[in-house]
């Protein structure tokens, strides 16, 4: 049976090679699901604009705005699934909503 | 198939006729017989009717129902004579013990026919005495040992001696007590 | 060397935990099966066992509690009857599909209502559908060796499902009978070490109790199917031996004079004992009847059973719960199923009979071989849903 869940578990895995009880045995695999995929509209952050005020960071429902040293990068695209809520949270027009083209 | 000697109680919830027949158990048990001592269970009442049950055998025992045909019948209050049918199903060729300060026959016509053997034991007297409080079932186990000869009767009180000082280790002073009811009881039953 | 003993099945199996040692015991009273959480306590509370003992506040909380000690890595048993394992009910089902091996001795009783205390077997045939293995005892005996197994079935690689050990309430969990026990290191060392090979409590992370969308639900399912498919040959092995260890033999279920037997009845648990007596009366008047006792009840042993009963002429199953499915016993439904591929198949009439501890005599059994007889004479079965000792 499968040790490493979420290399071999996809929706073709036959019943021999789930795990047992479907039991999940690394922690926070939850990473290696891209919800990006979700996503219609896509946010753009404008370093330009940006003050770093981090207002945006805890709006955000899926911890896609990843911080390093008290300051925020580029979005996590491969989980953002483009709610928009830190668009509207930003007091200094730093992100807009765009169509994202696939 | 192999012959049980089948014992009924009546007795009232809390009065001890379960664990009179629990400790019957034990004794034929330690006799290296196959045993079985088992209560009627309803709900807990205190003072309400209940019936317990002993089966001894040479042979392992299977049958798990209640007894509706004993050799011997024991009945640890007298009052129940005239609301139990306590001799339903008592085999003629066996015996009823009551615990009543009355003679046998003087309780026959309470017994609705029955014809067989009547011993009676005077068990709230021997408890007085000996204990100083009312616990029938100590000379109610003394008089179905003997009357039943479940075994010898000095190999009983060996028996129950040892088995007093496991279940009153807390409180031995009362183990002299329940022995001396025991053996009031052997000399009394008739 | 065996340890001859007079015990109630209670204490039997009270004392089959004792030689266990479990790691942890949650557990709330409720009668027939009050004594066996309040013996092992006084077992913990005197230092023969290092088990964790919870006294929680319902049997919701016991199975909740096991369902977490189990996955994180503990060996658990708990006790329980009736309403107490009615309120189990959604644990239940969480134990079995987490694959937790949890055992649990079941003390059957009746379910309310009219509310009633005594024996029948409508607690442990409601939760048949679980997942749970069953397993039947006769006696206070059965009981105690059913325990001794039942983590080694369990605890099986090829199994990993919970097990519940059933007996009548009262009828042998208050009766005391002559038993014999096995010395406490050889049940320790029959029962072994348990070494979960992924537990939460492990160095390594784990998650338990993920979602499943449709799309692994039904895979899932299969393989917790597939396992109770398994625990039959485990339950055969672990059986053998231990009757390396006590001499004494057990199977799927026990066959009593049935090899030649014309008329049959399918019984579980203490009734069977009484069911012997009466073949044995039967058969000294020359009548050729026989019995089977089924141990195992999950998993169902079909093919064994159909094999062993398809010669009779005629067979009453008898049920000790009613199925309110309006044309029999929830035994009755499985014994047939089990014979419906059989080319030549007996005729089959159903008895509800001991509902809420009604007593079940020797006499009564007596008349289930003589319907059985008049079955078997006039070809066919014209009422197959009867009910036992009933006033009408």
């Amino acid at each position: 049976m499968s040790e490493r869940v979420t290399e071999k578990y996809t929706d073709q895995s036959r019943w021999q090679d789930l795990t047992v009880a479907c039991d999940i045995y690394l922690p926070g695999t939850s990473a290696e699901f891209r919800t990006g995929d979700w996503r219609t509209d896509m946010p753009i952050w404008d370093a330009e604009k940006c003050k770093q005020c981090l207002l945006c960071t805890p709006a955000c429902p899926d911890s896609s705005i990843p911080v390093t040293e008290g300051k925020r990068l580029d979005f996590d695209y491969d989980h953002c699934k483009g709610c928009g809520i830190c668009a509207q949270v930003c007091p200094f027009g730093a992100i807009t909503m765009v169509k994202e083209e696939k | 198939m192999a012959k049980t000697l089948e014992i009924r109680w009546h007795g009232r919830g809390g009065q001890g006729a379960k664990t009179a027949a629990l400790l019957l158990a034990d004794v034929a048990f330690n006799t290296g017989k196959y045993v079985q001592g088992f209560p009627e269970y309803g709900p807990e009442r205190m003072g309400a009717p209940i019936t317990a049950y002993n089966r001894i055998s040479d042979e392992p025992i299977r049958v798990h129902s209640n007894i509706y045909d004993p050799e011997y019948v024991v009945v640890v209050d007298e009052t129940l004579l005239t609301a139990v049918d306590v001799t339903a199903g008592l085999k003629e060729d066996g015996a009823i013990i009551i615990n009543s300060e009355k003679a046998g026959e003087e309780l026959r016509p309470l017994l609705n026919g029955y014809k067989g053997k009547i011993y009676t034991i005077d068990a709230r007297k021997i408890s007085i005495a000996a204990l100083g409080k009312y616990f029938p079932n100590m000379p109610m186990l003394a008089s179905i040992v003997k009357v039943a000869h479940v075994m010898d009767e000095n190999d009983f009180l060996d028996e129950m001696q040892g088995s007093f000082k496991h279940k009153f280790a807390s409180k031995p002073e009362v183990i002299e007590g329940n022995m001396q009811a025991l053996r009031m009881a052997l000399q009394e039953v008739k | 060397m065996a340890i001859r003993e007079r015990l109630s099945g209670n204490e039997a199996v009270a004392i089959a935990m004792r030689q266990i040692n479990p790691d942890v015991m949650p557990a709330f009273p409720i009668t027939p099966s009050t004594e066996i959480p309040q013996y092992f306590s006084a077992f913990v509370a005197n230092g023969q066992v290092d088990t964790e003992f919870i006294p929680v506040e319902s049997e919701h909380s016991a199975m909740s509690a096991a369902v977490g000690a189990s996955a994180a890595g503990a060996r658990v048993l708990t006790a329980t009857s009736s309403c107490g394992m009615a309120l189990m009910w959604e644990e239940l089902y969480v134990a079995a599909s987490n694959r937790l091996p949890i055992a649990l001795a079941l003390v059957n009783r009746a379910l309310s209502g009219p509310i009633n205390i005594n024996a029948d077997h409508s607690d442990s045939m409601g939760a048949r559908d679980s997942g749970w293995i069953q397993i039947y005892s006769e006696n206070n005996q059965e009981a105690y060796d059913n325990f001794v197994q039942a983590f080694r079935i369990a605890e099986n690689e090829k199994v990993l499902l919970p097990i519940m050990i059933c007996q009548d309430g009262f009828i042998t969990s208050h009766a005391v009978e002559n038993i014999s026990l096995l010395e406490d290191d050889v049940v320790k060392n029959f029962v072994g070490e348990y070494q979960p090979k992924h537990y939460l409590l492990d160095d390594k992370s784990m998650a338990v109790g993920a979602y499943a969308t449709p799309g692994f639900y039904m895979e899932a399912k299969k393989a917790q199917a597939e396992a109770m498919k398994n625990a039959k040959q485990v339950i055969l092995d672990v059986a053998k031996e231990f009757k390396a260890i006590s001499g004494r033999e057990y199977g799927l279920f026990e066959t009593y004079q049935l090899e030649d037997a014309e008329c049959a009845i399918v019984i579980i648990n203490s009734a069977a004992g009484t069911a012997k007596d009466a073949v044995d009366r039967l058969r000294a008047q020359g009548k050729k009847v026989g019995l089977l006792k089924i141990r195992v009840f999950r998993p169902f042993p079909a093919e064994e059973m159909a094999e062993a009963l398809k010669h009779c002429k005629a067979i009453a199953v008898m049920d000790r719960s009613e199925g309110f499915n309006s044309q029999g016993g929830p035994v009755c439904a499985e014994v047939k199923s089990a014979l419906y591929g059989c080319e030549e198949k007996p005729l089959i009439v159903n008895y509800i009979y001991g509902l809420g501890g009604r007593d079940v005599r020797v006499e009564n059994i007596e008349e289930v071989y003589a319907a059985l007889e008049e079955i078997v004479a006039k070809g066919k079965v014209e009422d197959d849903y009867r009910y036992l000792s009933l006033r009408d």
